[in-house]
């Protein structure tokens, strides 16, 4: 029963998304919205995974999505479009260059590890701009998406919406059971006391590594799918204001759960999406905004539901420290 | 003669120019608690770094259980059974007491690369954390988040964490540090009940546990051991009163006290 309440609010968040399409939002314009909403969130429960569960708050998570978009690209270029191999190889790709890179920045800790996941991001975005073969700056646009069984089953944007939303609660359940495993345990562990952790008997390296590759296998596939969403893959996919987009989706929604980041990212684009449409400059009133909310709901807007009872109930009760993932 | 579970042999350490280990050869022998005494700044809570793998000596070696660990890891060390408790009460805020007890049964308990099942409900680490906590008195109190515990009780926590890692030797950094008069007694209570059962070293500065509890004691003075013994010797010792300084008469003569 506890256990089912703490569930809840990703259950709605995933329910919700399930029957938008009945709701009035069957239009395209809205399910390319939707679609591109819940490819993010794919990479922000990722992300949310090492920020909230191995306090590892990386700066480069665009480049994991990138290299998964990249690797659509450059098979789509050799007409090899098969979803069973374009993305185990957008998964691997990113995997890989995860535990590259993470094999050396997780020597390091706090702002040194935000700096180096940012210059490996920057790294990846500056070899993207020089793909000449595959529209440098400019980007590529794909043929066609990529085809599941030799059908065309990405193309039809509902059947997308699906995939897009079973890719999202995937990730989820999977990210919700290595944080409550064994692993986990470590992780969250070698994130609440690290000395701790390591007199117990746990070096916390290869659990972060590990972590850190995990996470950017999601960001992988979440690139595939999101190269297929637009068709189009360019190097502004892997540009630092991504991951830092990636990053304020996790903190928006809150870190007390992976749903805070579901509800970040789905919140960070559709306001986004609304207020360009209000204002031409727009982005004013958007960074007001999350000013403002970081400042008020240091716990994010999944917490702001607890924050507000609490508010009422006793205005000016001390502030319980919050348990993270634990 | 048994061997001795833990030999330090002329370990060394120096900050800048001052010795803060200096020549330091002890032996720990199976089943005693060995306290280390001395007065602030003699280099105890150092020499439990040093042993336990927090910090590097400059020179000397570490043989535990006839095995050189001098150049291990912490985790390492942790893994061949030298558990050990902070100064500065160290949990995991966010984990209840059962959580952090279970983290430890773990370290020893099979991988804990599994990424699926819930650890949570694995009996076979809460059944061995449950005791651990039960020897400790906190079975009532396991799920409460270590975090929103008294400081008795993360420090009674933070000796059922080390227990449940089934240690060969348990060092101790002043497990009473900060404790009231009541939590003191209760924790006595606890470290006395261990006795039997695990090898200790103590580190402590509350003279009257220090007295009723160590087989053995030694003391540490500017980084070097100016004695080693039983305590009724310690006590007597006139090189151990005068290396106390003016603080001669305070912590001894009182320990002196029957008790």
């Amino acid at each position: 029963m506890r256990a089912l309440r703490a569930e809840a609010p990703a259950l709605v968040l995933l329910g919700l998304l399930a029957v938008l399409p009945f709701l009035g939002l069957g239009e395209g314009w809205a399910l390319t919205l939707l679609a591109r909403a819940m490819i993010l969130a794919m990479a922000a429960v990722a992300l949310s995974l090492l920020v909230g569960g191995a306090g590892l708050v990386s700066l480069g998570h665009a480049a994991m999505m990138g290299f998964g978009a990249y690797a659509v690209v450059i098979l789509d270029d050799a007409r090899i479009v098969e979803a069973w191999i374009v993305l185990p190889a957008a998964i691997a790709a990113a995997a890989l260059f995860a535990l590259l890179t993470g094999a050396v920045a997780i020597r390091t800790s706090g702002v040194h590890f935000i700096m180096i996941t940012l210059a490996f991001g920057q790294m990846a975005f500056f070899t993207a701009t020089s793909l000449a073969g595959y529209g440098g700056d400019d980007g590529y646009t794909m043929y066609s998406r990529t085809e599941v069984f030799g059908t065309r089953l990405l193309e039809d944007r509902l059947a997308f919406h699906y995939v897009c939303l079973g890719a999202l609660a995937a990730t989820w359940i999977l990210c919700r059971a290595v944080l409550a495993s064994r692993f986990g345990r470590v992780l969250r562990a070698a994130k609440g006391n690290p000395m701790r952790a390591q007199a117990v008997g746990f070096d916390p390296y290869p659990y972060r590594l590990v972590a850190y590759v995990i996470a950017g296998a999601i960001g992988g596939a979440a690139g595939f799918l999101f190269a297929n969403a637009t068709e189009f893959v360019a190097p502004a996919y892997l540009s630092w204001q991504r991951s830092g987009e990636l990053l304020f989706m996790v903190i928006l929604g809150g870190l007390a759960g992976l749903h805070g980041a579901i509800l970040g990212a789905l919140a960070f684009v559709l306001i986004e999406e609304w207020l360009s449409h209000v204002w031409e400059h727009w982005r004013i009133l958007f960074g007001a905004g999350l000013v403002l909310l970081v400042l008020f709901a240091p716990q994010g807007l999944s917490g702001l539901p607890g924050q507000l009872a609490r508010g009422l109930r006793r205005p000016a009760r001390p502030k319980v420290a919050e348990a993270g993932h634990g | 003669m048994a061997e001795p579970i833990l030999r330090l042999l002329n370990l060394t350490k120096r900050f800048g120019g001052l010795a803060v280990t200096d020549d330091v050869s002890l032996d720990v022998m199976p089943g005693e608690i060995h306290a280390v005494i001395g007065p602030n700044g003699a280099g105890k809570t150092t020499l439990i770094h040093e042993v336990s793998g927090v910090i590097a000596p400059d020179s000397g070696r570490i043989l535990f259980a006839g095995r050189d660990v001098t150049h291990l890891s912490m985790p390492r060390r942790a893994r061949l059974g030298l558990a050990r408790s902070f100064q500065i009460t160290s949990v995991v805020p966010a984990f209840t007491a059962l959580e952090n007890a279970a983290l430890a049964v773990q370290a020893r308990s099979g991988s804990s690369f599994r990424f699926f099942r819930p650890a949570a409900s694995e009996a076979a680490l809460n059944g061995p954390a449950m005791t651990a906590l039960a020897a400790v008195g906190l079975d009532g109190r396991a799920h409460v988040p270590a975090g929103a515990m008294s400081h008795g009780e993360k420090r009674q926590l933070e000796l059922a964490i080390a227990l449940a890692t089934e240690p060969r030797l348990l060092l101790l950094d002043e497990p009473l540090a900060g404790a009231g008069p009541e939590e003191t007694e209760r924790l006595i209570g606890i470290l006395r009940g261990l006795k039997a059962r695990y090898t200790i070293v103590l580190v402590e500065h509350d003279m009257q546990a220090v007295f009723a509890l160590a087989d053995r004691i030694s003391v540490l003075v500017y980084g070097r051991v100016v004695a080693t013994g039983a305590p009724d010797a310690i006590r007597a010792s006139a090189e151990v009163r005068a290396a106390y300084l003016g603080e001669d008469d305070v912590p001894l003569a009182e320990a002196a006290a029957p008790c």
